[in-house]
């Protein structure tokens, strides 16, 4: 569960299998561990992330087709629960919320007085991480926990928050995880992880504990062990979804091309397509800017600050007195891909960049972020890129 | 370093109460304040180095350091009304409340500039962020070789600090050039752009540290000057401003390619941003 040191494969048990009442046991054993359980259901034609205590809430028999501009939902042959790739949300929105209040200031004769938002009560537990989603939270991890100052609404969320991951049974047209090196299969960074093992003779679901938590969960629910067949069966499940991958992102030297190509035409020409609408930072798993609001009631006695998620793609996000730093599109879509795919590196380690694809499809003009940087990549440039500029 | 703060404000975005004990109009919209802490001491700071100011129920924006790192009585800050939120902040009266966080970012290299001659360029209100590396420089000048303080101003009125301009001007170990775009009857001085005082000054270009701080176009200009006349990029130090909502490093809005300006800067090594600094936009 300690978001700072994930265990990795090593710390893994043994496999055993649960079937779907073995499921509902987890779920229940959850809640009765006080657990807020949130996994996949069904609302307004999409898979969303949302608070369960029943199985019955998940997707059964439902995946989710998905191309550039396009998510729809489908039925499938079989009643698989997380027979989906990934919905407009991902689990961001829990830890990272769209909207939290900071503070709340109260004015005193002499002056005014300034107290802390407690943190949300109860621990979530999520259930069904996909591969992406779990390196989407190592990076938001890095983010407000690894560096100078630690954002203290995120340590207290993540830092009770229960990982049920899932290893993908179906990709998307939009996905791409096999290439940025993030999926499918979850290697860390979970208390458990499970793979859906479904056909005419069975619905069972191979269970590995990833942490102390997770394996003292396992043990008091009804498990069977996993022969071999069924570790076979799983792997399986792993080698289907990594060839059915619809898309592909080349990184190998794209950080230098992007920063060496500021001026590339295909920035204009992405530009002229693109309505800076902020959908793709939205859905994104590791977008992780936001803007304070202060507000006041109607007496001016309580002022508040409130943090909400914003976007590179505004044109306020950017303003200075005099104007915007980034006023064009074209700017601003090259501020986003270039952060993504670049400068995060530079400023976290990794690319911020999962390849879950979500971008792709919920861009109502189906731009492709594997497109736009495959573009950028084709040509070499004069090197930009001088690294960080600190003063040390 | 000031003692560790209480329990509750280790939360680095929650701003502390401080007293406005001091007022000071220095041209038609830009006042200083001198603030004082309710709760703690006066932390330390490094010249170049900024706080968050919050204005209660209004909004919070960074504005640098502006008075001497050696007074420990007070924080000093030099603020010019352009918006909602610094023009709440500039008409504080004497005994209000602000709220504040700091300080954070990165300082003037002021002590590595030992040994060279140091020129420090300032436009408009940027030498409000440059007078603390002033004030230590000048306590200390004799570990320096020349010195000299170029300030340019859209007009006689809009020149911060003349007194002490004035003051610093008459000391033998430092020179004061101060230029404006637009002379009245009453200016007597240089009128034109700052870079254009660089050629009027006696300086060894290979042995130079440059402080820059003003508009963009205005450090743009200075830098691609000094490179001209010489100056190592490397020595070369500039303030940015971006867009700030957190100084933390965690909003996302200062970036300029990969800095976080209220970390990584606002002072940035020129060598550095150079080629960045170049593409509009970024
Ligand atoms: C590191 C740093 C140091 C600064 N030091 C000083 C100083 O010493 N004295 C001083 O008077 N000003 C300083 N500024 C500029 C000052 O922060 C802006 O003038 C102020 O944010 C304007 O806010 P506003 O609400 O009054 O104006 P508005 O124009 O109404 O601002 C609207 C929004 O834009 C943002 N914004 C507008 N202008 C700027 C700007 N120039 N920089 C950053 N964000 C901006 C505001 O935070 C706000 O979100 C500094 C800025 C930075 C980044
Ligand atoms: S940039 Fe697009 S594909 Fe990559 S993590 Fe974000 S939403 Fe997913
Ligand atoms: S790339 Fe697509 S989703 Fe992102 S801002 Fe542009 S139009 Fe909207
Ligand atoms: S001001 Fe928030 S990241 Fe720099």
């Amino acid at each position: 569960m300690s978001p700072t040191a994930p265990p990795g494969p090593d710390a893994q048990t043994a496999p055993v299998l649960l079937d779907r009442a073995g499921l509902q046991a987890l779920v229940d054993a959850l809640v009765a561990r006080g657990f807020d359980v949130i996994g996949p259901t069904l609302r307004d034609g999409a898979i969303v992330y949302d608070r369960i205590a029943d199985l019955a809430a998940l997707p059964a028999g439902w995946t989710d087709r998905q191309e550039a501009g396009r998510y729809r939902l489908e039925r499938r042959a079989d009643a698989a629960l997380f027979g989906y790739a990934v919905g407009p949300q991902s689990w961001k929105r829990f830890l990272h919320p769209p909207e939290e209040t900071l503070w709340r200031a109260r004015r005193q004769d002499d002056g005014f007085t300034i107290t802390p938002e407690p943190p949300s009560p109860a621990p979530f537990a999520f259930l069904g991480v996909r591969a992406c989603e779990l390196h989407a939270i190592a990076i938001q991890d890095r983010v407000f926990l690894g560096g100078a100052h630690r954002d203290p609404g995120y340590a207290a969320r993540r830092q009770g928050a229960f990982l049920v991951a899932l290893n993908c049974g179906t990709a998307a047209g939009t996905c791409f995880c096999a290439s940025m090196g993030t999926g499918p299969r979850a290697e860390s960074g979970f208390d458990l992880a499970l793979t859906e093992l479904i056909d005419a003779a069975r619905h069972d679901f191979l269970a590995v504990a990833g942490s102390e938590a997770g394996a003292a969960l396992l043990a008091v629910l009804p498990t069977r062990p996993a022969g071999p067949e069924a570790t076979a069966a799983a792997e399986a499940v792993l080698a289907r979804t990594e060839a059915g991958m619809g898309r592909h992102l080349d990184t190998n030297g794209l950080k230098e091309r992007l920063q060496a190509n500021p001026e590339h035409p295909r920035w204009d020409e992405v530009a002229a397509r693109c309505l800076a609408c902020a959908n793709c930072t939205l859905v994104c798993p590791t977008c992780f800017c936001t803007s304070v609001a202060d507000h006041t009631d109607l007496a001016g006695t309580e002022a508040t600050r409130v943090k909400r998620w914003d976007s590179c793609f505004t044109a306020d996000f950017s303003f200075i007195h005099g104007g915007s730093v980034r006023a064009s599109g074209k700017s601003r879509y090259r501020q986003w891909l270039t952060h993504k795919l670049a400068h995060w590196i530079d400023q976290f380690g990794s690319s911020g960049c999962v390849g879950c694809g979500r971008c792709i499809a919920w861009c109502p003009v189906g731009i492709d972020i594997t497109a736009e940087a495959a573009a950028i990549r084709a040509m070499p440039g004069k090197a930009v890129g001088e690294g960080k500029g600190g003063n040390a | 370093m000031s003692a560790a703060p209480p329990a509750a404000l280790a939360d680095p975005m929650l701003p502390a109460p401080w007293r406005v004990r001091a007022v000071r109009r220095e041209t038609a919209d830009v006042v200083t304040l001198d603030l004082v802490p309710l709760a703690s001491g006066v932390p330390c700071f490094a010249p170049g180095q900024f706080n968050m100011i919050y204005a209660y129920g209004v909004g919070e924006v960074p504005v640098s350091l502006s008075g001497d790192p050696a007074d420990r009585s007070c924080f000093v800050h030099t603020v010019r009304a352009v918006g909602e939120v610094s023009a709440a902040i500039a008409g504080a009266a004497p005994g209000s409340v602000l709220g504040l966080r700091g300080p954070f970012g990165s300082a003037w290299p002021v002590d590595a500039a030992a040994g060279h001659d140091l020129l420090i360029v300032a436009g408009g209100l940027g030498l409000a962020p440059l007078r603390p590396a002033i004030y230590r420089v000048l306590a200390r000048s004799e570990r320096f070789g020349r010195i000299a303080v170029l300030y340019g101003g859209r007009g006689p009125a809009e020149l911060l600090f003349r007194d002490e301009l004035a003051v610093w001007g008459a000391r033998a170990d430092v020179t004061v050039a101060v230029t404006v775009d637009h002379a009245d009857p009453s200016w007597h001085g240089h009128v034109g752009v700052v870079p254009a005082l660089i050629g009027q000054i006696g300086f060894d270009p290979p042995n130079t540290v440059a402080l820059l701080c003003g508009p963009e176009v205005m450090l743009r200009f200075t830098a691609t000057a000094l490179r001209a006349a010489g100056v190592a990029a490397e020595r070369i130090h500039l303030s940015m401003e971006r867009n700030m909502k957190c100084a933390i490093g965690l909003c996302g809005h200062c970036q300029f390619g990969p800095d976080f300006v209220c970390q990584d800067g606002p002072v940035l090594r020129y060598d550095r941003i150079a080629a960045r600094l170049a593409v509009r936009e970024i």
